[in-house]
């Protein structure tokens, strides 16, 4: 009898309910609030849901989803496979080798994003280029706010990558060179995408005069194939010959959007727009909310990169604008200031931003293709940003 | 009066005709509903006036340029 008791106590003791703690009952309230924003809001659902969803997984307690310790985990030994990973089922294989070890779902996702970019906007206007490298500036402000708020450089340089406001950007970064704080850098990127709808325009106008904000830009010349074909291929080879730590991103990314532009794989790039697109952002984004536990979230530091977070998202905002600006002087076709914010690239959220804010002062401004210009190359930039920053890191012996 | 060719601001979807052929409308009227980039924005009108001829329909994928109503 007494026997089955004390198996009774232990039984009770093995569900998740006597397990909970203060911790798990946040991130369960923060996971189901993301969960709510997706469905009732339609925020990013994409992404909040399976994130949200994730965070669910993570705070319900004794699941062996996840390794308490993902650096502890042993899965070669004396260069064998040794497997220590299996235990931990679907999810933590995911983690554990699609970001962790091989760090390959952020490139895969950039192949599926390259096939869904149209360089069009930025091949018509090319200026636009420095838009999208202006906006970067939040990137730097946020990494040496990083330093001075006492991370470390590896860290910082994590952290800076949020400004890029890029997800797979940023994870890439983090699981290459600080994944301790991999969930952290990678969910406030995704919250920051996720508002900038509340971030961005109140600094447009701040920044703009009604008139800046009146100015309607002249139609995008139309751009022949052959120009969108040769593009990702001559920028690869240029920007990887420059920073050949993109690679892994940029290589993705321009390969994409040659398959997408080259015309002749349409099986292919339906796929990486559609089915790949969906089967990596399913596990990307669960990866991303799973690794989201109450210890790794629920810490100051959390607080500390979630200022710097807006700061470079603020800073990146307000360069691409004041750039803008900037280039007015210089040149006779104006420029809509507008436009600049979307240097920043959340794609198409920072674009759609300047169409809205632009539309409001004058209803028949259309900026939303003028700002797909800025808004690519801010995506170039981010991962550029990131190679620079691996670059920098390797030389210094921090990999 | 002078006749004016509306035309699409950008590539995209027209999802709403929102006026027919002898419709008065007002400056800034909305004329289409135009869908790109996953983003529905209204086609204003850029004249007070009489709708003179409408050539597209709900559904049709419009280049730039592309002459969407004509207004007297």
């Amino acid at each position: 009898m007494q026997e089955f008791l004390r198996l009774l106590d232990k039984l009770v003791h093995m569900t998740g309910a006597a397990n909970l703690t203060v911790g798990n009952f946040v991130m369960l309230a923060i996971g189901l609030g993301l969960i709510f924003l997706a469905i009732k809001r339609n925020l990013e659902p994409y992404e909040l849901l399976p994130i949200g969803f994730g965070i669910l997984l993570a705070n319900l307690p004794l699941t062996r989803l996840m390794p308490e310790n993902v650096a502890a985990v042993e899965v070669f030994k004396n260069g064998d496979f040794f497997g220590g990973i299996q235990q931990y089922g679907v999810l933590g294989v995911f983690y554990y080798f699609g970001l962790y070890y091989w760090n390959i779902l952020p490139p895969l996702i950039f192949i599926c994003i390259g096939a869904m970019t149209d360089f069009g906007p930025l091949i018509a206007n090319p200026r636009m280029l420095l838009l999208g490298a202006a906006a970067q500036i939040g990137v730097f402000i946020a990494f040496f706010g990083a330093l001075f708020l006492g991370f470390n450089l590896p860290e910082a340089c994590s952290i800076g990558i949020i400004g890029g406001a890029d997800g797979p950007t940023t994870i890439y970064t983090s699981a290459k060179l600080a994944r301790h704080i991999l969930p952290v850098t990678a969910a406030i990127a995704y919250i920051y995408m996720a508002t900038v709808a509340f971030i961005q325009p109140p600094i447009m106008r701040l920044l703009t005069t009604k008139e800046e904000r009146k100015i309607r830009m002249k139609q995008l010349r139309h751009v022949s194939k052959a120009e969108k074909v040769i593009f990702p291929a001559a920028g690869a080879v240029i920007i990887i010959l420059l920073v050949p730590l993109s690679a892994p991103l940029i290589g993705m990314f321009m390969f994409g959007n040659l398959i997408r532009e080259s015309g002749v794989v349409k099986r292919l790039t339906h796929a990486a727009q559609n089915e790949l697109m969906n089967i990596v952002t399913i596990i990307l984004m669960l990866c991303v909310g799973i690794s989201m536990s109450a210890e790794t979230m629920l810490k100051w530091e959390t607080l500390k990169v979630l200022c710097l977070g807006l700061v470079a998202f603020a800073m990146g905002t307000a360069g691409g604008i004041l750039l803008a600006k900037i280039m007015n002087f210089f040149s006779k076709n104006k420029i809509n200031p507008l436009i600049g914010s979307a240097g920043v690239s959340a794609v198409p959220m920072a674009a759609r931003m300047s169409q809205i804010v632009g539309q409001e002062e004058d209803p028949r401004n259309f900026l939303l293709m003028h700002a797909m210009g800025p808004n690519v190359a801010g995506v170039i930039g981010s991962a550029i940003a990131a190679g620079m920053f691996l670059t920098l890191m390797d030389a210094m012996g921090r990999v | 009066m002078a006749e004016t060719d509306v035309i699409a601001p950008m590539v995209g979807k027209i999802i709403a005709v929102h006026v027919k052929p002898g419709d008065s409308i007002k400056e800034n009227d909305p004329l289409v509903t135009l869908e790109a980039m996953k983003m529905e924005m209204p086609v204003p009108a850029p004249q007070a006036g009489t709708i003179k001829e409408v050539y597209v329909s709900e559904g049709d994928v419009v280049e730039s340029d592309t002459i969407l109503v004509t207004i007297e």
